[in-house]
This record gives structure tokens, C-alpha cells and sequence, in this order.
């Protein structure tokens, strides 16, 4: 008796070794794709800090395969010796990346501010424009999503070309607020009907307004979700190239223009593609890091009941 | 939705007539504003008379203030009441005025000849334009390429279920994983489009090209022969979005309660069975939201296939998008490729509304 209890039976070390294999599938599944995801980024990274004999070779490992140099980012003007000096390229680039920020960061302010009203004012009280109902103008937000860029781009072209807004950042600014909006109304509702509406009957009763509580009371404890909403905004208007490249020729281009515009030139020069490539999606890189937590809010919101 | 209000509000409010009178007022006032300064740009425009006007933003600036009396004027009129109507309808009128006017506009601009470079400008051509759609084999062969690309997203969906299941196990550093899984998302299709489909497929010296040549595939080339080139396209695109379903998808698995799965394992279903007959069933409808989104943004794929392929080779990765761009890119041809986008909004909202009775159907709980 003893010495079974010290040994285990048959099942028990099968069972074991079974759970060893699974596990191990586990992690090796789980390092394969996180290479998968993380190869690209670090592909980039490297090439950024190639050298045409590097680049031919197809190095892998800096220091080991080749020397990295500065190359790519000196003709961005940002590496250590330029960075002082002035760069007209680099000059370009951050008025590009100006561009950007500019544009993503407005527009998704102004989408997070018209869509939390918005989906405040649908889940607390009900309205009636003609024959919709609060349901029907719910839909009415939300189906804008199956609005592809497409249908909008070419009459917006036209009558940006009429209204002098080609090639400014407010035309950009309106287009990709109006494309972010469906989203943000979705996260936005989902957020507020979690808020028990006790809370500004409490606050009226004190005396407030309806927008005194809405301010004081509730926009306190949705700010997560707005964070949300904002984050996943400000992905989605980086990101954008489609209208990007039709409504912008000289002014108002965003980095992916910039990028896009770069690749189709003869005789690449890929440190410093890379380089700007990098530039390019550093920022989120960065957001996805650091707000992981918020990106993963918004993207869930309204999917769990 | 419940209609009905869910905040009780009370008010007693004292509108005099004058001030009811002054709301009633700014609205009118301002909408003949509008209506007055667009009747003397038309009139500009037609070549009847010369006001002077550059552009028609004064048009613009009328409607912008006719939107500011509108909101305010329902302060002024329904007192508190009003000012509920305020939360939504500063949303409703930008949304209103950014889709609605430029569709109705898109509609006129579709039946029309409108080449930008032409100096002739817009002439109504009537259903030439259908006609001509109709008989594009370009246009019909990227319509079937959607048709493909739409499909793979079953791919997508098991391989980010998979993903997701991976990442709900008992493991180490999940939050590790959890970043480096959604870092795909957050890169622009730009720099995805060369970073990998530029850089990493370059033929001669690019890591994915020397993994082939490694594997055994002697004369890689990717953007060759149509399919593998779809296939690239879709794989690049299943890179980025792979996450989007897979935090979704993870979502659905944590909430699923853990005395359920534990149940099953004490009646003795291994974990086959119970994926199968309880966790696949309970993740139903989040399957389905993650991928009527997905669907949603897959059919508005075009960045990579713009940066990329162009729609080469021979059309094999054209999606609409990318063709009505490069239609316009290269011809100017704005009439006919608003057709072509009409109709594909048309088509979208045919098969959304299809799509989403299904989906209504399946994902009610079966009891």
C-alpha cells in the first residue's frame, strides 16, 4: 500500500505526460504565432539599420550577420548626426506626421464627443424624428459602418473640389469623424446602459440639469469607455489611406500617403523605406503597448452580453 | 431597445410666446439665409448673374448656421425637453448632412459622362453607364474576387478561435501573448503592404522567399500567377485582422462560466466533446458579431491591394475599391465610377440585410 502511494499508477503518469504534450503544443503554438505577429516588426527594425550588401544578403541578426549602420534614418534626416543639422526630407516628414496627428487626434475627439452624446441621449430617453424611433435611429448611426469609403469618395471629391476643401486637413477631419462615428456609438451605448440610470435621478433630484448630470455625473464613470472609443478611433484615422490619397495632393497628406507615395519609386531604397515605414507605425506601436488594455475594451464592447 | 424614457425628468417649464416666437424665428430666418445665398451661387454658377462668389463655401457656412439655429432653437421652443433633443442631434444632422446629401449627389454624378479632365464637365448620359458596367469584365471579375476574399474569412475565423483558445489555457505570461497577438492590428496597411508584401516577399533576397527556397520551392514568386497572388493578398489581410475576431472571440471564451466546462468534465465528455457540444454552441453569437464585423471591414479591403499588386496580375486581386480607384486614378472617369460604387452598395446592402435575418435566426437561443 505504501509503495503505491508513492508511485503513481499507470493512468495517472500517462495522464501526466499527455498533459506535458499538451502544454508544450501549447507554448510552441503560442511562440509560433507570436512570431508570426512580432517578424515583420523586427524585420523592419533591422533593415532600418541596413546597408545595400546587408539588404542583398538578406542579414538577419545585427552585430552577427552585419554592422548596423545609420544609413536609412540619416536620409530620413532623424539619426544622430543629422537630427541637429536641418533636413528637408525630415521637414517633410514631420509635416507629414504633423498631418497625421493633427487629423487622427481631431477627428476622434470630435467622434468620441458627437457619439457619446449621441448614444447617451438613446439609451436614457426616447425620441421620435418623423417615424423613427430611438431603435430605428440607432440603426440609422450604426449602419453607416456598411457604408463602404468607396460610395462617398467620388462625390466628396467633387464637392470638396466645389467647397475649396481638396487638400485640407478640416476635409479630411469631417470624413474620417463621420467614419469612426458608427463605432464609437457602439462602444458608447454599451458603456452607458451599464450605467444604472438611478445615478442622475439621484444627481436631479439634487438639482442638477440633465446636462449638469450628464457632465458632473456620468461622464466621470464612462470615461473608460470614451478612452476606448478614442483609442480605437485614433488605430483606425492613422491608419486610413483610401481617402487620404484622393482628397490630398500637396498640403494635408498623412503619413500613409507619404509611405504609399515612397514605394512605387525605381531602385528602392529599403533602409530607408524601413525607416520610414517604422517612423510610420511607431506611434501605435506604442498605443498597442501601452493602452492594450483599453484597445481590448473597445474592440469587445457590445460583443458580451 | 425599450422605448420609453428610462430617466424620468420632470419639468415644469414656462415658455413664453415670444421666446417660442424668437426659436420659430432664427430657424426660418437662417433656412432662407441658406436658401438664399444657394439659389444666387446657382444662379452664379448657371451664368446668370455675378454675385462674386469663389467657391460655395458661403453655402456651406449658411448651412452650418441654419444647424447651430435648428439646435438651438429646440432649447428655446421645448425648453428641457429640448435639450434632450440636443444629445442626439447634432450626430444626426452631421451624419445626415455627410452621407445623405453626398449620396443623393453620388446618385446624380453615377448617371452622368463626367470626365475630370475633359473640359465638357458633367453631361447626363443616362443608363450608358449601366450598360457599360454591365459589360466590364474587369468590374464583374473583382465583384467575384470579394466573393473570394469574403470566404476566407472562415480561415480567419478558425485560426482566431484557435488563437483565442490558446490564449484562454492555463499559461504563462498571457499578457506577453495578448500584445504581441494584437500588434498586427494596430500597423496601417501601408506599411504592412511593403513591410511584408515589398520587403519580406522581395524575390531574391526577402526571409520569406529564402523559407521557401529552403523548403523547397525553387523559383519563388509571388505576385505570378493570379492565385498564389490572391492568396498573398488574403494572407496579409488575415494578418492584420486576425486579431480583431481573436479578442473578440476571447472575450466570448471568459465569459463563458467555468462551472459549465467543469460539469461536463466531471460527466466525463473529454475536451473534444466539450468544445464541440458546449463551448462552441454558447460562443455562437459572438462568433457571429466577429465575423458580420469582419465581413463589414473585408469589404472594404483595398489599401494593401492598391500598394501592392495594383490589381494585378491581369485583375486576379482587384477588389472593387481598388478598381474604382484606379478607374478614377487612371481615366478621371468620375460617373462611371460612381456606378460602379453605387452598385456595389446596392449589392452590400442586399447582402448585409440577407445576412443579418440569418444571423437573427441562429444566434436566438435554441431551447
Amino acid at each position: 500500500m505504501t509503495i503505491q502511494a508513492v508511485h503513481d499508477n499507470e493512468a495517472d503518469s500517462a495522464g501526466r505526460a499527455w498533459r506535458f504534450g499538451t502544454k508544450t503544443t501549447i507554448y510552441l503554438l503560442l511562440i509560433l504565432w507570436a512570431i508570426i505577429c512580432l517578424f515583420p516588426i523586427y524585420w523592419t527594425i533591422t533593415t532600418s539599420f541596413k546597408m545595400a550588401p546587408a539588404v542583398m544578403k538578406g542579414a538577419l541578426i545585427p552585430w552577427i550577420d552585419y554592422d548596423p549602420a545609420w544609413l536609412g534614418w540619416r536620409s530620413l534626416g532623424l539619426s544622430p548626426e543629422t537630427i541637429t543639422a536641418s533636413s528637408t526630407v525630415r521637414d517633410e516628414f514631420m509635416k507629414r506626421f504633423m498631418n497625421s496627428v493633427i487629423v487622427s487626434v481631431v477627428s476622434s475627439a470630435l467622434a468620441v464627443m458627437l457619439g457619446s452624446l449621441a448614444a447617451y441621449g438613446l439609451s436614457r430617453f426616447s425620441y421620435r424624428f418623423g417615424f423613427m424611433k430611438n431603435s430605428d435611429i440607432l440603426f440609422f448611426f450604426l449602419s453607416q459602418l456598411i457604408l463602404p469609403p468607396v460610395v462617398l469618395a467620388l462625390p466628396f471629391l467633387l464637392l470638396y473640389r466645389e467647397l475649396a476643401l481638396l487638400d485640407t486637413r478640416i476635409g479630411l477631419i469631417l470624413l474620417y469623424t463621420l467614419s469612426v462615428l458608427p463605432i464609437v456609438i457602439w462602444i458608447m451605448r454599451d458603456q452607458f446602459s451599464s450605467i444604472p440610470s438611478d445615478l442622475e435621478e439621484a444627481a436631479l433630484m439634487d438639482g442638477l440639469s440633465i446636462w449638469g448630470a450628464f457632465f458632473r455625473v456620468i461622464l466621470p464613470i464612462a470615461l473608460p469607455g470614451m478612452v476606448a472609443a478614442f483609442i480605437l478611433s485614433l488605430v483606425l484615422t492613422w491608419n486610413e489611406y483610401f481617402f487620404a490619397s484622393l482628397l490630398t495632393s500637396t498640403n494635408a497628406n498623412t503619413l500613409p500617403v507619404m509611405v504609399a507615395s515612397q514605394t512605387g519609386s525605381q531602385g528602392i531604397a529599403w533602409w530607408s523605406m524601413a525607416a520610414l515605414s517604422l517612423a510610420a507605425i511607431l506611434p501605435l506601436i506604442v498605443i498597442g503597448i501601452g493602452l492594450e488594455r483599453y484597445l481590448i475594451k473597445g474592440m469587445t464592447a457590445g460583443a458580451v452580453k | 431597445m425599450s422605448q420609453g424614457d428610462l430617466l424620468h425628468v420632470v419639468t415644469e417649464d414656462d415658455i413664453s410666446d415670444s421666446r417660442r416666437m424668437f426659436g420659430h424665428g432664427i430657424v426660418w430666418a437662417s433656412a432662407l439665409l441658406l436658401a438664399g445665398i444657394a439659389i444666387a451661387q446657382y444662379a452664379q454658377v448657371s451664368g446668370y448673374a455675378d454675385f462674386g462668389f469663389q467657391t460655395w463655401r458661403p453655402t456651406l457656412y449658411a448651412y452650418i448656421l441654419w444647424s447651430v439655429c435648428l439646435c438651438w432653437s429646440k432649447v428655446l421652443i421645448y425648453g428641457e425637453h429640448g435639450k434632450r433633443v440636443l444629445f442626439v442631434l447634432p450626430a444626426a444632422l452631421f451624419v445626415v448632412s455627410l452621407t445623405v446629401f453626398p449620396l443623393l449627389f453620388g446618385l446624380i454624378i453615377a448617371f452622368s459622362n463626367w470626365n475630370l479632365a475633359s473640359p465638357l464637365g458633367r453631361q447626363f448620359n443616362g443608363l450608358d453607364n449601366v450598360r457599360q458596367m454591365w459589360a466590364d469584365p474587369f468590374y464583374w471579375n473583382a465583384l467575384l474576387n470579394m466573393v473570394w476574399y469574403t470566404l476566407a474569412i472562415f480561415v480567419e475565423y478558425a485560426i482566431a478561435f484557435g488563437l483565442a483558445l490558446l490564449l484562454n489555457a492555463d499559461i504563462k505570461a498571457r499578457k506577453f501573448f495578448r500584445v504581441a497577438f494584437l500588434l498586427p492590428l494596430m500597423l496601417s496597411p501601408v506599411a504592412v503592404s511593403w513591410m511584408i508584401g515589398k520587403s519580406m516577399l522581395e524575390i531574391r533576397f526577402g526571409p520569406i522567399a529564402r523559407l521557401a527556397r529552403w523548403l523547397g520551392w525553387e523559383t519563388p514568386s509571388f505576385f505570378g500567377s493570379p492565385e498564389i497572388a490572391r492568396l498573398i493578398i488574403m494572407m496579409l489581410d488575415a494578418w492584420t485582422f486576425i486579431p480583431f475576431m481573436m479578442i473578440m472571440i476571447l472575450a466570448g471564451l471568459q465569459a463563458i462560466p467555468k462551472d459549465l466546462t467543469e460539469a461536463a468534465r466531471v460527466d466525463g465528455a473529454g475536451p473534444w466533446k466539450t468544445f464541440w457540444e458546449i463551448v462552441f454552441p454558447l460562443m455562437l453569437p459572438v462568433s457571429i458579431t466577429a465575423v458580420m464585423i469582419r465581413i463589414i471591414f473585408k469589404l472594404k479591403l483595398a489599401d494593401i491591394v492598391i500598394n501592392l499588386t495594383a490589381g494585378g496580375p491581369g485583375g486576379a486581386t482587384d477588389t472593387v475599391t481598388s478598381f474604382i480607384f484606379r478607374e478614377y486614378r487612371d481615366r478621371s472617369n468620375v460617373g462611371y465610377g460612381t456606378m460602379l460604387a453605387m452598385f456595389y452598395l446596392v449589392l452590400i446592402v442586399i447582402f448585409m440585410t440577407i445576412l443579418m435575418k440569418l444571423a437573427d435566426r441562429f444566434s436566438r437561443p435554441r431551447t
